[in-house]
Protein backbone atom coordinates (compact mmCIF):
# COMPACT_ATOMS: atom_id res chain seq x y z
CA UNK A 1 0.00 0.00 0.00
CA UNK A 2 2.43 2.60 1.20
CA UNK A 3 5.93 2.94 -0.20
CA UNK A 4 7.29 1.85 2.87
CA UNK A 5 5.97 -1.32 2.96
CA UNK A 6 8.62 -3.14 0.77
CA UNK A 7 10.36 -4.60 4.13
CA UNK A 8 8.16 -4.61 6.67
CA UNK A 9 10.32 -6.38 8.96
CA UNK A 10 12.81 -3.67 9.56
CA UNK A 11 9.63 -1.25 10.65
CA UNK A 12 8.05 -0.41 13.97
CA UNK A 13 5.39 0.86 15.89
CA UNK A 14 2.82 2.93 13.94
CA UNK A 15 4.67 2.61 9.79
CA UNK A 16 4.15 -1.47 10.50
CA UNK A 17 0.52 -1.18 11.75
CA UNK A 18 -0.34 1.26 8.43
CA UNK A 19 1.41 -1.20 6.47
CA UNK A 20 -0.32 -4.35 8.75
CA UNK A 21 -3.48 -2.74 8.28
CA UNK A 22 -3.71 -2.03 4.67
CA UNK A 23 -2.53 -5.62 3.34
CA UNK A 24 -4.67 -7.32 0.59
CA UNK A 25 -5.84 -9.60 3.57
CA UNK A 26 -7.00 -6.91 5.31
CA UNK A 27 -8.58 -5.07 2.36
CA UNK A 28 -10.53 -8.35 2.33
CA UNK A 29 -12.28 -7.77 5.43
CA UNK A 30 -12.57 -4.13 4.87
CA UNK A 31 -14.98 -5.45 1.66
CA UNK A 32 -16.55 -7.91 4.03
CA UNK A 33 -17.91 -4.83 6.31
CA UNK A 34 -20.08 -3.94 3.06
CA UNK A 35 -21.07 -7.21 2.43
CA UNK A 36 -22.59 -7.05 5.54
CA UNK A 37 -24.32 -3.50 4.44
CA UNK A 38 -25.54 -5.05 1.83
CA UNK A 39 -26.65 -8.50 2.44
CA UNK A 40 -29.20 -6.37 5.20
CA UNK A 41 -30.35 -3.38 2.83
CA UNK A 42 -31.52 -6.38 0.63
CA UNK A 43 -33.07 -8.56 3.04
CA UNK A 44 -34.50 -6.16 5.07
CA UNK A 45 -37.11 -5.54 2.20
CA UNK A 46 -37.15 -8.72 0.68
CA UNK A 47 -38.12 -10.22 3.98
CA UNK A 48 -40.68 -7.41 4.75
CA UNK A 49 -42.14 -8.24 1.44
CA UNK A 50 -41.78 -12.18 1.90
CA UNK A 51 -43.90 -11.22 5.79
CA UNK A 52 -46.34 -8.99 3.95
CA UNK A 53 -47.62 -11.83 1.45
CA UNK A 54 -47.40 -14.30 4.28
CA UNK A 55 -49.06 -12.22 6.69
CA UNK A 56 -51.63 -11.29 3.72
CA UNK A 57 -52.42 -15.26 2.60
CA UNK A 58 -52.67 -16.07 5.97
CA UNK A 59 -55.48 -13.83 6.53
CA UNK A 60 -57.13 -14.79 3.42
CA UNK A 61 -60.28 -15.79 2.59
CA UNK A 62 -59.57 -18.15 0.06
CA UNK A 63 -58.91 -21.48 1.99
CA UNK A 64 -55.94 -22.68 0.62
CA UNK A 65 -54.29 -19.59 0.56
CA UNK A 66 -54.69 -19.43 4.04
CA UNK A 67 -52.92 -22.59 4.38
CA UNK A 68 -50.16 -21.67 2.63
CA UNK A 69 -49.44 -18.21 4.71
CA UNK A 70 -49.93 -20.35 7.86
CA UNK A 71 -47.84 -23.45 6.95
CA UNK A 72 -45.06 -21.26 5.92
CA UNK A 73 -45.45 -19.24 8.92
CA UNK A 74 -45.25 -22.23 10.98
CA UNK A 75 -42.70 -24.39 9.46
CA UNK A 76 -40.00 -21.94 9.51
CA UNK A 77 -40.72 -20.43 12.85
CA UNK A 78 -40.38 -24.05 14.17
CA UNK A 79 -37.23 -24.83 12.70
CA UNK A 80 -34.07 -23.77 14.42
CA UNK A 81 -32.13 -20.94 11.91
CA UNK A 82 -28.24 -23.13 11.96
CA UNK A 83 -30.55 -26.74 10.64
CA UNK A 84 -32.32 -24.58 8.14
CA UNK A 85 -29.09 -22.72 6.77
CA UNK A 86 -27.35 -26.09 6.18
CA UNK A 87 -29.87 -27.70 4.94
CA UNK A 88 -32.24 -25.26 3.06
CA UNK A 89 -29.28 -23.82 0.48
CA UNK A 90 -27.94 -27.08 -0.46
CA UNK A 91 -31.06 -28.28 -0.91
CA UNK A 92 -32.59 -24.88 -2.65
CA UNK A 93 -29.14 -24.92 -5.36
CA UNK A 94 -29.63 -28.66 -5.87
CA UNK A 95 -33.44 -27.80 -6.89
CA UNK A 96 -32.81 -24.79 -8.52
CA UNK A 97 -29.92 -27.01 -11.15
CA UNK A 98 -32.36 -30.13 -11.30
CA UNK A 99 -35.05 -28.03 -12.85
CA UNK A 100 -32.47 -26.55 -15.18
CA UNK A 101 -31.02 -29.64 -15.88
CA UNK A 102 -34.93 -30.90 -16.99
CA UNK A 103 -34.84 -28.17 -19.10
CA UNK A 104 -31.61 -27.76 -21.11
CA UNK A 105 -30.80 -31.67 -21.16
CA UNK A 106 -33.79 -33.27 -21.86
CA UNK A 107 -31.86 -36.57 -23.53
CA UNK A 108 -29.68 -37.34 -20.29
CA UNK A 109 -29.68 -40.95 -19.37
CA UNK A 110 -27.99 -40.88 -16.32
CA UNK A 111 -29.24 -40.92 -12.85
CA UNK A 112 -29.39 -37.33 -10.87
CA UNK A 113 -27.84 -39.14 -7.93
CA UNK A 114 -25.14 -41.68 -8.00
CA UNK A 115 -24.04 -42.71 -5.01
CA UNK A 116 -23.67 -39.53 -2.92
CA UNK A 117 -23.12 -37.42 -5.70
CA UNK A 118 -25.24 -35.06 -6.97
CA UNK A 119 -24.69 -34.79 -10.63
CA UNK A 120 -26.59 -32.58 -13.71
CA UNK A 121 -25.31 -31.96 -17.08
CA UNK A 122 -22.43 -29.28 -17.39
CA UNK A 123 -24.83 -27.11 -19.17
CA UNK A 124 -27.49 -26.90 -16.17
CA UNK A 125 -24.69 -26.31 -13.31
CA UNK A 126 -25.28 -22.91 -11.49
CA UNK A 127 -23.43 -21.02 -12.09
CA UNK A 128 -21.62 -22.47 -14.72
CA UNK A 129 -18.59 -24.50 -13.73
CA UNK A 130 -16.66 -21.87 -15.90
CA UNK A 131 -18.16 -18.78 -14.83
CA UNK A 132 -15.41 -16.63 -13.03
CA UNK A 133 -15.27 -16.69 -9.45
CA UNK A 134 -16.98 -13.46 -8.52
CA UNK A 135 -20.39 -15.14 -10.47
CA UNK A 136 -19.81 -18.14 -7.92
CA UNK A 137 -19.76 -15.46 -4.79
CA UNK A 138 -22.59 -13.40 -6.42
CA UNK A 139 -24.28 -16.37 -6.52
CA UNK A 140 -23.47 -17.89 -3.29
CA UNK A 141 -24.64 -14.04 -1.94
CA UNK A 142 -27.83 -14.17 -3.37
CA UNK A 143 -28.98 -17.67 -2.05
CA UNK A 144 -28.13 -16.12 1.52
CA UNK A 145 -30.17 -13.08 1.03
CA UNK A 146 -33.09 -15.62 0.19
CA UNK A 147 -32.62 -17.44 2.88
CA UNK A 148 -32.35 -15.05 5.62
CA UNK A 149 -35.59 -13.18 3.24
CA UNK A 150 -37.36 -16.61 3.89
CA UNK A 151 -36.31 -17.03 7.25
CA UNK A 152 -36.95 -13.12 8.43
CA UNK A 153 -40.00 -13.30 6.27
CA UNK A 154 -41.68 -15.77 8.56
CA UNK A 155 -41.44 -13.46 11.70
CA UNK A 156 -42.14 -10.54 10.16
CA UNK A 157 -45.18 -12.47 9.03
CA UNK A 158 -46.33 -13.17 11.92
CA UNK A 159 -45.64 -9.52 13.19
CA UNK A 160 -47.81 -8.28 10.52
CA UNK A 161 -50.36 -10.59 11.22
CA UNK A 162 -50.60 -9.31 14.54
CA UNK A 163 -50.54 -5.57 13.41
CA UNK A 164 -53.30 -6.36 11.15
CA UNK A 165 -55.70 -7.70 13.92
CA UNK A 166 -54.65 -4.72 16.18
CA UNK A 167 -56.32 -2.14 13.80
CA UNK A 168 -59.46 -0.61 15.62
CA UNK A 169 -62.38 -2.55 14.43
CA UNK A 170 -63.83 0.70 14.41
CA UNK A 171 -61.86 1.98 11.38
CA UNK A 172 -62.63 -1.07 9.60
CA UNK A 173 -66.57 -0.58 9.76
CA UNK A 174 -66.26 3.31 8.96
CA UNK A 175 -64.85 2.30 5.98
CA UNK A 176 -66.98 -0.37 4.87
CA UNK A 177 -69.70 1.95 5.98
CA UNK A 178 -68.21 5.00 3.35
CA UNK A 179 -68.54 1.91 1.10
CA UNK A 180 -65.51 1.31 0.43
CA UNK A 181 -65.01 -2.94 -0.96
CA UNK A 182 -62.94 -5.17 0.93
CA UNK A 183 -60.08 -4.73 -1.05
CA UNK A 184 -60.55 -0.70 -0.28
CA UNK A 185 -60.57 -1.20 3.06
CA UNK A 186 -57.35 -3.34 3.18
CA UNK A 187 -55.60 -1.39 1.29
CA UNK A 188 -56.59 2.14 2.01
CA UNK A 189 -57.47 1.98 5.77
CA UNK A 190 -55.54 -1.20 7.22
CA UNK A 191 -52.05 -1.25 5.71
CA UNK A 192 -51.85 2.12 6.69
CA UNK A 193 -52.64 2.13 10.13
CA UNK A 194 -51.44 -1.36 10.56
CA UNK A 195 -47.44 -0.09 10.79
CA UNK A 196 -47.28 1.56 14.18
CA UNK A 197 -48.56 -1.79 15.70
CA UNK A 198 -46.06 -3.63 13.35
CA UNK A 199 -42.56 -1.40 14.19
CA UNK A 200 -41.72 -2.20 17.74
CA UNK A 201 -41.87 -5.98 16.24
CA UNK A 202 -40.25 -5.32 13.52
CA UNK A 203 -37.50 -3.09 14.84
CA UNK A 204 -37.36 -6.21 17.10
CA UNK A 205 -36.45 -8.33 13.67
CA UNK A 206 -34.27 -5.64 12.37
CA UNK A 207 -31.85 -5.52 15.24
CA UNK A 208 -31.81 -9.81 15.67
CA UNK A 209 -31.36 -9.90 11.76
CA UNK A 210 -28.05 -7.49 12.41
CA UNK A 211 -26.84 -9.95 14.77
CA UNK A 212 -27.23 -12.90 12.53
CA UNK A 213 -25.27 -12.17 9.97
CA UNK A 214 -22.13 -14.08 11.15
CA UNK A 215 -24.68 -16.77 10.06
CA UNK A 216 -23.53 -15.90 6.57
CA UNK A 217 -20.06 -17.88 6.46
CA UNK A 218 -22.07 -21.19 7.52
CA UNK A 219 -23.43 -20.42 3.83
CA UNK A 220 -19.88 -20.00 2.69
CA UNK A 221 -20.09 -16.24 2.30
CA UNK A 222 -16.87 -14.50 3.82
CA UNK A 223 -18.16 -12.32 6.32
CA UNK A 224 -16.12 -10.13 8.64
CA UNK A 225 -16.35 -13.11 11.16
CA UNK A 226 -14.47 -15.53 8.85
CA UNK A 227 -11.87 -12.12 8.43
CA UNK A 228 -11.73 -11.71 12.28
CA UNK A 229 -11.13 -15.03 12.65
CA UNK A 230 -8.37 -15.90 9.73
CA UNK A 231 -7.00 -12.40 10.14
CA UNK A 232 -6.55 -12.72 14.61
CA UNK A 233 -5.19 -16.18 14.39
CA UNK A 234 -1.34 -16.69 15.23
CA UNK A 235 0.58 -16.04 12.37
CA UNK A 236 4.29 -17.89 11.91
CA UNK A 237 7.21 -15.93 10.42
CA UNK A 238 7.35 -18.51 7.56
CA UNK A 239 3.84 -17.64 5.88
CA UNK A 240 3.76 -13.57 6.28
CA UNK A 241 5.67 -10.52 6.49
CA UNK A 242 3.68 -9.83 9.61
CA UNK A 243 3.87 -12.20 11.69
CA UNK A 244 1.83 -12.00 15.26
CA UNK A 245 0.49 -13.85 18.36
CA UNK A 246 -3.00 -14.39 18.45
CA UNK A 247 -4.93 -11.69 18.11
CA UNK A 248 -8.30 -12.57 18.11
CA UNK A 249 -9.51 -10.66 20.45
CA UNK A 250 -8.24 -7.60 19.24
CA UNK A 251 -10.31 -7.98 15.81
CA UNK A 252 -13.22 -8.87 17.63
CA UNK A 253 -13.30 -6.39 20.27
CA UNK A 254 -13.78 -4.27 16.75
CA UNK A 255 -16.63 -5.99 15.66
CA UNK A 256 -18.02 -5.50 18.70
CA UNK A 257 -17.48 -1.64 18.59
CA UNK A 258 -19.09 -2.35 15.10
CA UNK A 259 -22.26 -4.07 15.94
CA UNK A 260 -22.94 -1.98 18.48
CA UNK A 261 -22.72 1.21 16.82
CA UNK A 262 -24.65 -0.16 14.52
CA UNK A 263 -27.47 -1.09 16.53
CA UNK A 264 -27.33 2.09 18.41
CA UNK A 265 -28.47 4.31 15.03
CA UNK A 266 -30.32 1.73 14.14
CA UNK A 267 -32.43 2.30 17.45
CA UNK A 268 -31.93 6.23 16.71
CA UNK A 269 -33.52 6.07 13.21
CA UNK A 270 -36.39 3.29 14.56
CA UNK A 271 -37.73 5.62 16.99
CA UNK A 272 -37.37 8.67 14.53
CA UNK A 273 -39.93 6.05 12.32
CA UNK A 274 -42.01 5.56 15.00
CA UNK A 275 -42.22 9.13 15.71
CA UNK A 276 -43.94 9.37 11.96
CA UNK A 277 -45.89 6.68 12.03
CA UNK A 278 -47.46 7.33 15.17
CA UNK A 279 -48.49 11.20 13.34
CA UNK A 280 -52.51 11.41 13.24
CA UNK A 281 -53.47 7.88 14.51
CA UNK A 282 -55.97 6.66 16.85
CA UNK A 283 -53.74 5.26 19.70
CA UNK A 284 -52.00 6.90 23.09
CA UNK A 285 -49.12 7.56 22.06
CA UNK A 286 -50.51 9.55 18.21
CA UNK A 287 -52.71 11.27 21.23
CA UNK A 288 -50.26 12.58 22.91
CA UNK A 289 -48.30 13.70 19.83
CA UNK A 290 -51.36 15.74 19.36
CA UNK A 291 -51.84 17.10 22.13
CA UNK A 292 -48.81 18.03 22.26
CA UNK A 293 -48.97 19.95 19.23
CA UNK A 294 -51.81 21.60 20.19
CA UNK B 1 -26.74 -1.78 -32.81
CA UNK B 2 -29.19 -5.27 -34.39
CA UNK B 3 -25.45 -6.00 -35.32
CA UNK B 4 -23.89 -5.48 -32.01
CA UNK B 5 -26.48 -7.78 -30.09
CA UNK B 6 -26.13 -10.82 -33.50
CA UNK B 7 -22.43 -10.40 -32.89
CA UNK B 8 -22.96 -10.77 -28.88
CA UNK B 9 -25.45 -13.56 -29.03
CA UNK B 10 -23.11 -15.12 -31.56
CA UNK B 11 -20.14 -14.91 -29.29
CA UNK B 12 -22.06 -16.37 -26.00
CA UNK B 13 -23.12 -19.29 -28.18
CA UNK B 14 -20.38 -20.28 -29.58
CA UNK B 15 -18.75 -19.44 -25.54
CA UNK B 16 -21.15 -21.98 -24.57
CA UNK B 17 -20.51 -24.67 -27.05
CA UNK B 18 -16.87 -24.96 -26.36
CA UNK B 19 -17.48 -25.03 -22.73
CA UNK B 20 -20.24 -27.72 -23.18
CA UNK B 21 -18.70 -30.79 -22.46
CA UNK B 22 -16.05 -31.58 -20.01
CA UNK B 23 -14.44 -29.57 -17.68
CA UNK B 24 -13.72 -26.44 -19.29
CA UNK B 25 -12.89 -24.91 -15.90
CA UNK B 26 -11.24 -27.23 -12.62
CA UNK B 27 -12.38 -25.54 -9.15
CA UNK B 28 -10.04 -26.64 -7.02
CA UNK B 29 -11.54 -26.47 -3.24
CA UNK B 30 -9.07 -25.77 -0.25
CA UNK B 31 -9.47 -24.98 3.27
CA UNK B 32 -7.05 -22.36 3.55
CA UNK B 33 -6.03 -22.47 7.20
CA UNK B 34 -3.35 -25.21 7.58
CA UNK B 35 -0.07 -23.71 6.85
CA UNK B 36 2.43 -24.74 5.33
CA UNK B 37 -0.05 -26.96 3.20
CA UNK B 38 -2.59 -24.36 2.42
CA UNK B 39 -3.09 -21.19 3.90
CA UNK B 40 -3.98 -17.43 2.88
CA UNK B 41 -1.52 -15.12 1.96
CA UNK B 42 -0.67 -11.46 2.92
CA UNK B 43 -2.67 -10.53 -0.23
CA UNK B 44 -5.79 -13.13 0.54
CA UNK B 45 -4.68 -15.34 -1.95
CA UNK B 46 -4.36 -19.21 -1.17
CA UNK B 47 -0.81 -19.72 -1.01
CA UNK B 48 1.60 -22.88 0.20
CA UNK B 49 2.56 -26.26 -0.60
CA UNK B 50 -0.80 -27.20 -2.07
CA UNK B 51 -0.97 -24.39 -3.88
CA UNK B 52 2.03 -24.88 -5.80
CA UNK B 53 1.85 -28.74 -6.05
CA UNK B 54 -2.07 -27.93 -7.46
CA UNK B 55 -0.70 -25.15 -10.47
CA UNK B 56 1.56 -27.41 -11.69
CA UNK B 57 -0.73 -30.11 -11.90
CA UNK B 58 -2.68 -28.22 -13.79
CA UNK B 59 -0.41 -26.92 -16.07
CA UNK B 60 0.81 -30.65 -16.51
CA UNK B 61 -2.67 -31.93 -17.14
CA UNK B 62 -3.31 -28.56 -19.37
CA UNK B 63 -6.52 -27.95 -17.18
CA UNK B 64 -7.58 -24.45 -16.56
CA UNK B 65 -8.13 -24.60 -12.72
CA UNK B 66 -9.38 -21.84 -10.00
CA UNK B 67 -8.70 -21.82 -6.58
CA UNK B 68 -11.80 -21.21 -3.77
CA UNK B 69 -11.70 -22.09 0.01
CA UNK B 70 -14.31 -23.51 1.77
CA UNK B 71 -14.53 -24.24 5.37
CA UNK B 72 -13.44 -27.93 6.43
CA UNK B 73 -16.38 -28.94 8.11
CA UNK B 74 -18.58 -29.36 5.09
CA UNK B 75 -15.46 -29.32 2.25
CA UNK B 76 -16.25 -33.32 1.31
CA UNK B 77 -20.58 -32.54 1.04
CA UNK B 78 -19.75 -28.93 -1.18
CA UNK B 79 -17.50 -31.24 -3.25
CA UNK B 80 -20.39 -34.27 -3.68
CA UNK B 81 -23.34 -31.39 -4.46
CA UNK B 82 -20.42 -29.87 -7.35
CA UNK B 83 -19.70 -26.46 -5.65
CA UNK B 84 -16.23 -27.35 -6.83
CA UNK B 85 -14.33 -30.53 -8.68
CA UNK B 86 -11.21 -31.21 -6.23
CA UNK B 87 -10.45 -31.26 -2.53
CA UNK B 88 -6.76 -29.90 -1.85
CA UNK B 89 -6.89 -29.45 1.37
CA UNK B 90 -4.39 -31.51 3.17
CA UNK B 91 -6.49 -34.36 3.54
CA UNK B 92 -4.88 -37.80 4.13
CA UNK B 93 -6.68 -40.61 2.25
CA UNK B 94 -8.63 -42.89 4.94
CA UNK B 95 -10.95 -45.56 4.34
CA UNK B 96 -14.31 -43.79 5.81
CA UNK B 97 -13.41 -40.87 3.30
CA UNK B 98 -12.95 -43.17 0.46
CA UNK B 99 -16.20 -44.62 0.88
CA UNK B 100 -17.74 -41.19 0.00
CA UNK B 101 -15.34 -39.96 -2.54
CA UNK B 102 -12.32 -40.77 -4.59
CA UNK B 103 -9.05 -40.44 -4.02
CA UNK B 104 -6.19 -39.37 -6.23
CA UNK B 105 -2.63 -41.38 -5.58
CA UNK B 106 -1.03 -39.70 -2.36
CA UNK B 107 1.45 -36.74 -3.13
CA UNK B 108 2.97 -36.30 0.29
CA UNK B 109 4.39 -39.76 2.32
CA UNK B 110 2.17 -40.45 5.45
CA UNK B 111 3.37 -37.78 7.87
CA UNK B 112 3.54 -38.58 11.47
CA UNK B 113 1.38 -36.82 13.41
CA UNK B 114 2.92 -34.74 16.88
CA UNK B 115 1.57 -33.44 20.25
CA UNK B 116 2.40 -29.77 20.63
CA UNK B 117 1.40 -28.90 24.62
CA UNK B 118 3.05 -26.10 27.19
CA UNK B 119 4.90 -28.46 28.90
CA UNK B 120 6.65 -32.04 28.17
CA UNK B 121 5.20 -33.50 31.24
CA UNK B 122 1.31 -33.16 29.13
CA UNK B 123 -1.17 -35.95 30.38
CA UNK B 124 -2.04 -37.71 26.65
CA UNK B 125 -3.50 -40.90 28.15
CA UNK B 126 -6.15 -39.17 30.60
CA UNK B 127 -5.81 -35.49 29.96
CA UNK B 128 -7.88 -33.69 27.40
CA UNK B 129 -6.43 -33.47 23.54
CA UNK B 130 -7.31 -31.01 20.98
CA UNK B 131 -8.28 -31.52 17.13
CA UNK B 132 -9.78 -30.26 14.40
CA UNK B 133 -13.21 -31.85 14.22
CA UNK B 134 -13.24 -34.47 10.95
CA UNK B 135 -9.62 -34.73 11.16
CA UNK B 136 -7.80 -38.22 11.56
CA UNK B 137 -6.39 -37.33 14.79
CA UNK B 138 -9.62 -36.88 16.36
CA UNK B 139 -10.92 -39.73 15.37
CA UNK B 140 -7.46 -41.27 16.78
CA UNK B 141 -7.64 -39.22 20.04
CA UNK B 142 -11.52 -40.55 20.51
CA UNK B 143 -10.03 -44.26 20.42
CA UNK B 144 -7.74 -43.66 23.13
CA UNK B 145 -8.19 -43.00 27.04
CA UNK B 146 -8.08 -39.16 26.46
CA UNK B 147 -11.05 -36.52 26.27
CA UNK B 148 -11.42 -35.43 22.86
CA UNK B 149 -11.61 -31.59 22.67
CA UNK B 150 -12.98 -30.87 18.85
CA UNK B 151 -12.64 -26.99 16.84
CA UNK B 152 -14.11 -26.01 13.69
CA UNK B 153 -10.37 -24.69 12.61
CA UNK B 154 -6.65 -25.90 12.98
CA UNK B 155 -6.05 -22.30 14.66
CA UNK B 156 -8.46 -22.54 17.56
CA UNK B 157 -7.21 -26.07 18.57
CA UNK B 158 -3.78 -24.38 19.02
CA UNK B 159 -5.28 -21.37 20.98
CA UNK B 160 -6.76 -24.15 23.31
CA UNK B 161 -3.11 -25.17 24.63
CA UNK B 162 -2.25 -22.07 25.08
CA UNK B 163 -5.09 -21.20 26.87
CA UNK B 164 -5.10 -24.29 29.38
CA UNK B 165 -8.56 -25.34 27.98
CA UNK B 166 -6.40 -28.23 26.67
CA UNK B 167 -3.75 -29.76 27.49
CA UNK B 168 -1.86 -30.99 24.45
CA UNK B 169 -3.24 -30.63 20.30
CA UNK B 170 -2.64 -33.40 17.93
CA UNK B 171 -2.37 -32.35 14.67
CA UNK B 172 0.04 -33.16 11.51
CA UNK B 173 3.94 -32.58 12.57
CA UNK B 174 4.46 -30.21 9.44
CA UNK B 175 1.58 -27.70 10.61
CA UNK B 176 2.65 -28.19 14.42
CA UNK B 177 6.57 -27.41 13.34
CA UNK B 178 6.80 -24.28 12.66
CA UNK B 179 4.24 -23.08 15.55
CA UNK B 180 6.66 -24.85 18.12
CA UNK B 181 9.74 -22.86 16.34
CA UNK B 182 8.11 -19.75 16.22
CA UNK B 183 6.37 -19.33 19.66
CA UNK B 184 8.88 -20.32 23.00
CA UNK B 185 5.64 -20.83 25.21
CA UNK B 186 4.43 -24.12 23.49
CA UNK B 187 6.80 -27.60 22.67
CA UNK B 188 6.41 -30.61 20.26
CA UNK B 189 6.34 -33.98 22.69
CA UNK B 190 8.91 -36.86 21.69
CA UNK B 191 5.61 -39.02 21.14
CA UNK B 192 4.51 -39.46 17.98
CA UNK B 193 1.60 -41.37 16.23
CA UNK B 194 1.99 -42.93 13.42
CA UNK B 195 -1.74 -42.53 11.50
CA UNK B 196 -2.81 -41.78 8.08
CA UNK B 197 -1.62 -42.73 4.77
CA UNK B 198 -0.33 -39.93 2.64
CA UNK B 199 -2.25 -36.98 1.52
CA UNK B 200 -4.32 -36.97 -1.67
CA UNK B 201 -6.82 -34.79 -4.00
CA UNK B 202 -9.99 -35.80 -3.24
CA UNK B 203 -12.72 -36.01 -6.51
CA UNK B 204 -16.00 -37.07 -6.55
CA UNK B 205 -16.57 -41.08 -7.78
CA UNK B 206 -18.21 -40.39 -10.62
CA UNK B 207 -15.33 -38.01 -11.79
CA UNK B 208 -13.15 -40.76 -12.69
CA UNK B 209 -11.94 -39.11 -16.14
CA UNK B 210 -10.59 -36.34 -13.54
CA UNK B 211 -9.43 -38.70 -10.93
CA UNK B 212 -6.57 -39.91 -13.79
CA UNK B 213 -5.61 -37.02 -15.66
CA UNK B 214 -4.55 -35.66 -12.32
CA UNK B 215 -2.77 -39.06 -10.85
CA UNK B 216 -0.76 -38.74 -14.64
CA UNK B 217 0.34 -35.22 -13.49
CA UNK B 218 1.22 -36.51 -10.05
CA UNK B 219 3.16 -39.66 -11.61
CA UNK B 220 4.86 -37.63 -13.62
CA UNK B 221 6.17 -35.10 -10.83
CA UNK B 222 7.53 -37.64 -9.01
CA UNK B 223 8.88 -38.88 -11.89
CA UNK B 224 11.27 -36.15 -12.32
CA UNK B 225 11.78 -34.92 -8.85
CA UNK B 226 9.88 -31.64 -8.80
CA UNK B 227 6.99 -32.58 -6.18
CA UNK B 228 10.41 -33.61 -4.06
CA UNK B 229 11.89 -30.56 -4.14
CA UNK B 230 8.21 -28.76 -2.95
CA UNK B 231 8.67 -31.10 -0.28
CA UNK B 232 11.57 -29.97 0.95
CA UNK B 233 10.77 -26.41 0.61
CA UNK B 234 7.68 -26.42 2.63
CA UNK B 235 8.54 -29.04 4.41
CA UNK B 236 5.86 -31.17 4.90
CA UNK B 237 7.66 -34.58 5.63
CA UNK B 238 9.80 -37.10 4.00
CA UNK B 239 10.05 -37.35 0.25
CA UNK B 240 9.18 -39.92 -2.23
Amino acid sequence: MFSFCTDPATLEGFQWLSCYLTTGKHMSMYWAFGTVLLLLAITAPTALAFGFAGASAARSQVAPLRWIGKTYIAIVRGIPDIAFFLFFVIALDQAFEYIRHRVKCPDWEEPVRQGNDFIVCTAAKLPLGNAPQWVHETYGFMLAVLTFAIVFGAFAANVLFGAMRAVPKGQLETAEAYGMNRRQTFWRVMVPQMWVYALPGLSNLWMVLIKATPLLFLLGVEDIVYWARELGGAKQPQFTDYPHPDWRMWYFAALLVFYLCFTKVSEFVLSKIMVKLTHGQATAAGEAQRRAAA
Amino acid sequence: MKNLILSTVALAVAGSMTFADGHSVVRLGTEGAYPPYNFLNDDGEVDGFEREVGDELCARAELTCEWVTNEWDSIIPNLVSGNYDVIIAGMSITDERDEVIDFSEAYTQPDPSAYLALSADADLAGGVVAAQTGTIQAAFIAGTGATLLEFATPDETVAAVKSGEADAVLADKSFLQPIADADGEVMLLAQEELIGGGVGLGVRESDGELRETLNAAIMSMKADGSLNELIAKWGVGEQF
